[in-house]
Order: structure tokens, then sequence, then C-alpha cells
């Protein structure tokens, strides 16, 4: 319920954000450090740019790039596990190794391993998070394949003639988007928090794109000076992973109560 | 069990080829010749050639690609591109802080976080239950990074009561230095661990053997410790191995935002002044070791529960 | 004479439900004497599990005993302060539950969890595994000095059955208690467990409270048989005059409806019609006249009493014919 209110709260906040708040790129330096006021809802960073508004355009970048992400590691993940579980045991066994060293990589060396690689963009969130959840979406399709794969029906199907393309499609993939919806719906909080700390670190999103993490990494840089863009950048990310967490949870709970999902 | 160890300790290794592997062909891709990196805008063709030959990068893939397993696997990670020492000399010399903060991290959560697990269970629906159910779900989704810049404003700079820099001198300093990176790090587990021990002890309760035990008149610590955590514990410790790696990542964010030295400091810094060696060996290094903790928590599952020794689950 | 191995009188259970107590039991008398063996039967949901818990005091904690009193071997257990009543639990009095796959604890070998029973007797740990030894061998588990060290899991059901036997009967209590112990089993493990149990009752003497529905067992067995019915005795006697002569109407329909007794080829199995009463509101009368072929008008005014006939020890039922 909570979760609902404060998921909306901030997809309406960044989807309206042209109307409710003033550029977030111009800069007046004379105005730095400026404390809230009606000018300034949430005041201003070091450049003088008026922090409200810069959250609500980080929402953007937040939304659409963890959205962006998790469909694309949902699309991936499932295409990979499918194929591990439904084709030859020697690609079974390869792919499985290959989940396997994926998953060992923890997310931020090799967020910065990739950055060497591309440079830092929101590309390079997206494919951090891509080699970070994929796998475990993986591993649940190829589960769930692997047990339907031998079902009585499927078997049926088979001695009906029916090719491996149409089992997948109508009989596989149905049974096992549930379960990994609801994996993926509660690892948005993490996705989030992905890109709000690459772009803290410098790796994601570049100036002067406005993202919660840079407006965190900035405040944090000038933090003797203003506490109020460690707060403005803080408080959306604390607001956003909380909702989507009592909301995932709330959803869990509707359809699957056994899983526990842990801290980032 | 020793069938089980061997044969995940395999698993492990593989694993490892394949992180190595992956790496390389990361090193691989980087865009520019690490030659003319290394000698400068100014230097000429020839030389730049030569580096190249006495780099190896002249020789065809795959001979690179064993020449790789080999260094790597005799402890030559490759040269620090400034310094010019040993890049595994210079990572082994900055992991203790690393993992200083990791472990103390882990330590308190467990401390605190299994009694109020235990708690929780034993006292359902009491105040302790649902207060620790509510802030446990709440910390958990907010990311330590966050934590850890909040935690400094407020206690580091605003109420003055922690430093707010450093690792700190003696021991004692050390450990004052400690507190509020591994509060930061250490709160989201807290939860974590008492939700999930909870959860289990519930579960194993309700259980035959327990009712079983108690049928036979055994004492009542003896049928919370045998009976009840011992079986209750291991998810648990599923959850400690995975975690010590998610608490790699967070240090690197702790050691940035309060500035203390490790691991994290060392491979940020070698990214902007493009030191690549230190990223690809900081990389492998963590990667291995995080592999490493997972086995042996594996291996401690196996010798906790005997049903996992009867085949690898996959 | 010695005392009566268990000897409850009047016991009636309560359990605290968010629409009202719950009459679990209701002046419930059994009487098992030192060596007898003694069924209980009666269809899920009659009370049999409220009266073993009951017996142990091992109620869960919304269950209360509002009436009644229970002895084993003369010991008042209701008098009993909860670490007396622990110390009595696995020593005079024991129990084997339905389930084998998951009785025993899983991470601890079986000779581990043979010798933690023991632990009432202060001898040193090696006398306590030649003990549990000597028991896994009676209840003829193969090898037993190295199966010993073995876990649950590489045990079948049966013979996790026949560990948990053993396990009760090590120390030679004055009751045991087997609550549907073949339940679980096939036809031919519960035609060895029921002989294994047969022939350690003669060895050791103790009593036994047979908690069983499978019929034919319970008359192969058992010397005295009780019939419950949603929380109450209603029919309790030797085996032979209950199982050939039931004077209850609900016996009578047990019986005819036991799968066992079918003769001929039918498509529709017997069965009562009807279902249990709510016993948060129990009716004012008979608690089986709704559901009684041959009710009739005192049935409905006020709950039979129990009546000693020539053949039964207690009958709850109108019809009864009270022995002189």
């Amino acid at each position: 319920m909570l979760g609902t209110v404060l998921v909306v709260l901030v997809v309406l906040g960044a989807v309206f954000a042209g109307l409710l708040a003033p550029d977030p790129i111009a800069m007046a330096p004379i105005d730095r450090f400026l404390t809230p006021s009606m000018d300034h809802l949430l005041g201003t960073d070091n450049l003088g740019r008026d922090l409200f508004a810069r959250v609500l355009f980080g929402g953007r970048i937040a939304l659409v790039v963890s959205l962006g992400s998790t469909a694309a590691s949902l699309l991936l993940g499932v295409a990979a596990g499918l194929v591990a579980g439904y084709g030859p045991r020697w690609l079974d066994n390869l792919l499985l190794l290959i989940f396997d060293a994926l998953k060992s990589f923890p997310t931020v060396m090799l967020a910065l391993a990739l950055v060497t690689l591309l440079g830092p963009s929101e590309w390079a969130v997206v494919l951090v998070v891509i080699i970070a959840n994929a796998p475990s979406y993986a591993r649940m399709a190829r589960t769930q394949t692997m047990s339907l794969r031998h079902a009585q029906f499927v078997e049926a199907e088979r001695s009906l003639g029916a090719g491996a393309g149409r089992i997948i499609a109508s009989h596989i993939l149905p049974n096992i988007v549930g379960p990994i919806l609801i994996v993926a719906s509660m690892d948005i909080p993490v996705v989030i928090a992905i890109e709000a700390g690459m772009s803290f670190l410098g790796l994601g999103v570049r100036p002067p794109t406005p993202s919660w993490g840079t407006i965190l990494e900035s405040g944090f840089e000038y933090i003797q000076d203003s506490a109020w863009a460690v707060i403005a950048g803080g408080l959306p990310i604390i607001i956003t992973t909380l909702g989507f967490t009592f909301l995932g949870e709330a959803l869990r709970d509707t359809f699957d109560p056994k899983l526990v999902t842990g801290p980032r | 069990m020793l069938t089980y160890a061997a044969k995940r300790s395999g698993l492990a290794l593989a694993v490892v080829m394949v992180v190595m592997a992956l790496l390389f062909a990361m090193i691989y891709l980087i865009p520019g010749d690490p030659a003319r990196v290394a000698l400068g805008p100014r230097a000429s063709q020839a030389l730049i050639d030569e580096l190249r030959s006495r780099m190896g990068l002249d020789k065809p893939v795959w001979i690179q690609i064993l020449d790789f397993y080999r260094s790597v696997l005799t402890g030559n990670l490759g040269n620090d591109v400034l310094s010019g020492e040993s890049v595994l000399r210079i990572i082994t010399g900055q992991m203790p802080y690393t993992l200083e903060l990791i472990f103390g991290s882990m330590v308190w959560s467990i401390l605190v976080g299994i009694p109020l697990g235990c708690l929780s269970a034993m006292r359902r629906g009491s105040l302790v239950d649902r207060v620790t159910a509510v802030l446990s779900v709440s910390v958990i989704a907010v990311p330590a990074f966050v934590i850890a810049v909040y935690l400094l404003l407020i206690f580091a700079i605003a109420l003055q009561w922690f430093p707010a820099i450093g690792a700190g001198d003696d021991p004692l300093d050390q450990a004052y230095h400690l507190v509020l990176p591994s509060v930061a790090l250490g709160l989201g587990w807290v939860g974590y661990i008492a939700r999930m021990l909870r959860a289990s002890i519930l579960e194993v309760q309700g259980e035959n053997h327990v009712r079983t035990a108690r049928a036979f008149g055994l004492a009542e610590g003896k049928i919370v410790f045998d009976y009840v955590l011992r079986i209750a514990i291991l998810p648990t410790l599923t959850v400690l191995g995975i975690g010590i790696g998610q608490l790699l990542s967070s240090a690197v964010f702790a050691e940035i935002v309060f500035a203390r030295p490790g691991i994290g400091k060392l491979v940020y810094d070698a990214i902007i002044t493009r030191n690549y060696p230190i990223v690809t060996g900081t990389v492998l290094v963590t990667t291995v070791f995080f592999v490493l903790v997972n086995l042996v928590a594996d291996l401690m599952i196996a010798w906790l529960d005997p049903r996992v020794r009867r085949g690898l689950n996959r | 004479m010695s005392a009566p191995a268990l000897a409850i009188e009047h016991l009636s259970v309560d359990y605290a439900t968010a629409a009202g107590p719950l009459h679990a039991l209701r002046d419930v008398g059994i009487e098992i004497g030192a060596g007898e063996i003694v069924g209980l039967v009666g269809e899920s949901g009659c009370g049999k599990s409220t009266l073993i818990q009951a017996v142990l005091r091992l109620l869960s904690p919304n269950a209360r005993i509002t009436a009644g009193r229970m002895a084993l071997a003369g010991v008042d257990l209701m008098g009993l302060d909860p670490e007396a009543m622990r110390k009595l639990r696995g020593d005079r009095i024991s129990v084997v539950f339905q389930d084998p796959m998951t009785a025993l604890n899983p991470v601890l070998t079986i000779g581990r969890q043979m010798v933690d029973i023991q632990y009432r007797r202060r001898e040193p740990r090696a006398a306590k595994r030649r003990r549990a030894v000597e028991m896994l061998k009676r209840v003829h588990i193969p090898d037993p000095e190295s199966r010993f060290d073995q876990y649950p899991h590489e045990f079948s059901g049966g013979m996790r059955q026949r560990i948990a036997i053993a396990m009760a009967l090590m120390a030679e209590p004055a009751l045991f208690i087997a609550d549907e112990p073949t339940t679980a089993l096939d036809a031919t493990l519960e035609v060895a467990t029921i002989e294994l149990l047969k022939a350690l009752q003669r060895e050791i003497g103790c009593a036994i409270l047979f908690v069983s529905h499978h019929l034919g067992v319970v008359a192969e067995l058992c010397d005295r048989v009780n019939v419950m019915y949603a929380g109450e005795v209603v029919e309790s006697g030797p085996v032979r005059p209950v199982f050939q002569r039931p004077q209850h109407p609900y016996t009578q329909r047990l019986l005819a409806c036991d799968p066992a007794r079918v003769r001929e080829r039918t498509r529709h199995l017997p069965t009562i019609p009807g279902d249990l009463p709510d016993l948060v509101s129990l009716p004012p009368g008979c608690v089986f006249a709704d559901r009684c072929p041959q009710v009739f008008e005192p049935c409905r005014r006020a709950p039979p009493p129990a009546v000693k006939t020539a053949e039964l020890e207690a009958l709850r039922c109108y019809l009864a014919k009270p022995s002189p």
C-alpha cells in the first residue's frame, strides 16, 4: 500500500518534471548552496543549480535506466535459461559454468572493469545490470524448463510432431514467466541502487545530466559547505528503493510467500 | 564428505578458470594500444613496436591467452604502470584494510542479527518482533553507500562524534575509525539475518523431529541447539557466503566515502590514472576471493547438513 | 496387583479459539493395565492426537485441561511440575509417531540421537552406545555396528520406523504409545512392524496404547479397545465383543465401512452420512445423534452417560442395557 503510493509519487515526479521544476542544468554560481526556499524547494548545489529540478529529472534517468535494464536482463536471462534447459547436456554445463563465473564478480568490480573498457555512460550501467542479474533469471528459467521438458503434456505434444520452438513458446514460456517476473520486480530496488551507485562513483551518467547518484556525489564533495545537496541526492534514492521494496514484498506475498531477499 | 569437498573444489576451480578467461577477453578488448599509452604521445612508431613485442602484444591470441594464464598462476599480475611495483604486492598490501572493514561489518551484524532473529522467533508478534520486521525490510532496501553518506553527515560532520577520514593508527584508534563504516555496511545485514533466521526457526520448530525430541524428554536447551538451530541456521549460512561478495562491493563505497585506504580506493584511483594492470589485477583477486569464500561456505554447510552431500544439487 | 500403566478419568480438554472454547475432549476415561495392549480407534478429528498430547503434557499453548485426572503407573501426572514431567518422557512413557520419514533429526546420526535420549543415565558413552546397538539388533536393523553412525536419510522408511521403535523401547517404559505407527507403511511392512511390536512387548512387558484406524491390525494386536468419536469414548471393552458384537451405532457403522470388510464388488464404498459436529457449539444431546440411524427421543435431550454392560466396560448410548 505504502509502496504503491511512494512509487506513484516518484513516477509522477519524473514524468511531470518539466512542468514542476525549473531547468536542472542552468547554473548560477552566485546562488551556490542556497538553503530551501520558495524559489528553490530543495536549495541549490555547488554550481547554483536548482536541486529540486535535478532530483525530479534525475528520477527520469533512474526509472528509465532501471526499468530498461531490468527488461533487457529478463529477456537475455530467460532466453539463455531456455537454451540451457532445453538444449544438449554439454551446452547446459557450459552455460551454467558461465553463469556461475559471471555471478562471481562483485558488482562494483564488474562496474569498474566494464567502465575501464567502455568509459562511463548509462550503457555501462545497463551492461552491469544485465551481467549481474541475468544469470539468476537464467538459472530460474533453466530449472523450470528442465522440469517441464519431460512433463507429460510436453511429451504428448512432441509425439504429435511439435517442434522445439513451438513447445517452448506455447508451453514452457507461459509457465516460467510468473515467478521470474516476481523476482525481477523485487530486484528493481537493487537496479536503482546500481545506477545511483555507479553514477556516484562517476562511472555512470555523465555531468551535467542529473542523476541521483551524481547529485549525492557533488553534495558529498562539498559536504562541509552545505548539507542540502546530500539530503537532496539521498532522499529520492531512499524513497524510491523503499517504495519499490514494499511494492515487491506485497507482490510476493500475494503470489509466493517463500522468497526472502537480501540487502544491497 | 571428502568426495563432496573434492567435487565442489573442482567446480570452484573451473569457475576461476572461466573468470580468468573473461578477464583476458576484457583486457584484449581495451581500446587503444597499451604500449602507446605507456610510452606517451610523442613516442616513435619503432619504439612502440618494440614495446609491443616485448609486452607480447604481437603474438597470436591463443598464445597471449596461455601467457596470461601462466603468469597469473605463477603470481605475476603485471606491474604498476606508474611505479613499476608488482601489482600483486600492491594489492595484498591494501587488502587488509578492506578485509578489516568487511569482517568487521559481518561480525557485528551476525552478533546482533542472530540473537534478534532468535528473539523474534521465540516471541512472535511481540514488539521486538514487529519492530525488527519493519526496520529490516526498510534498511535492506536502501543502498549501503547512501546510508554511509548520511552517517557521515550526521555523526561525523554535524555531531562530530566519529572521525570522518582514514583508518586510524593503533588498534583502538582503528576500531574507532571502523565504527561508522561498518555500521553503514552491516545495518542492512542485521535485518536480513534476523529475518531469515526467524523464518527458518519457525519452520523447523513445527517439524516432526522437534516434536519427537520433546516426547523423549530432552532438555529444552539441547532441543534448541541440536534440533532447531542447527538446522535453522543453514539458510543463513548460505546467505553469508553471498554476503561477503556483496560486502566487498559496498566496502568500495565505504572506503571512498570515509576516505579509508583499501582495495576500493586503490582501484578507483587506478581507473582515473588509467593504471589498467591494477584494475584487472584487483578484479581478478577480488573475484577469486569471492569464489573461495563461497566454496568455504558451501563446505561448511555440507559438513553441518549431511543431506547436501548426497548430490551437488544444481 | 500393580498400578495400571495408565489411568485416565473424566479428562476434558479445551482449545481457545477465536470463536470460543473448542471442546476437543470430553469426560474421557481410559485404563490400561500393566503389560496390556489397548487400542484406540476413531476417524481423523476424534481427538486421538489431543489425547496423546494431553497424556504427555505436550499440549499446544492454547489448550487447557479443564477437568480430569491422569496417572501413569500410579504417579499423578497432573500434579507434576514441568521438570518432573520431562524426566518421565522417554523414560517411563514413550511415543512413536506416525511419519517415520520426518521423525528423526536429519542432521545428526541415528547413533548420536540414540545416545542423546539416554541422558538420564550416568554411564560412560561406550555403555550407552552398546545399549543402543543392542536395541538396533533387536529391531532387526542389519549390521547395526556400522549403521550406528549413519544418517536418517540413509535408511528406508520401514527401517526408520523400526529405529524410532527401538528408541522408544530402549528405556523399557511402563507405557508405550504407538500413534498410527503403520499408517505410512505399505502392507508387508505393516505386518512385519506389528510382529516386531508383539515380540518386543512380550520381552519387555510394557503396556501399549495402540492408536490406529486400521481396524484389522487393532483386532489382531490388542487385548482391549476404545472407540472414540468427536472427543468422547463411545464404546470400550475387550476386543472380541467390540468388534464382533458392537453395541454403539457408531462402532457398528465404523466396522461396516471398513474397506477390509467389504465382501462384494461395488461402485460405492459404504460411508457414514453427515459430518463431524461443531466442537465449539455442541448439540445438547448425544454427539452422534445427527448421524445415528437409530436415534430416538432421549438422544437429543442430554448426552448419554457411560454405562457398564455385560460385555463392555463403557458404552455411551441410550440403547445400552446396563449390567445388573
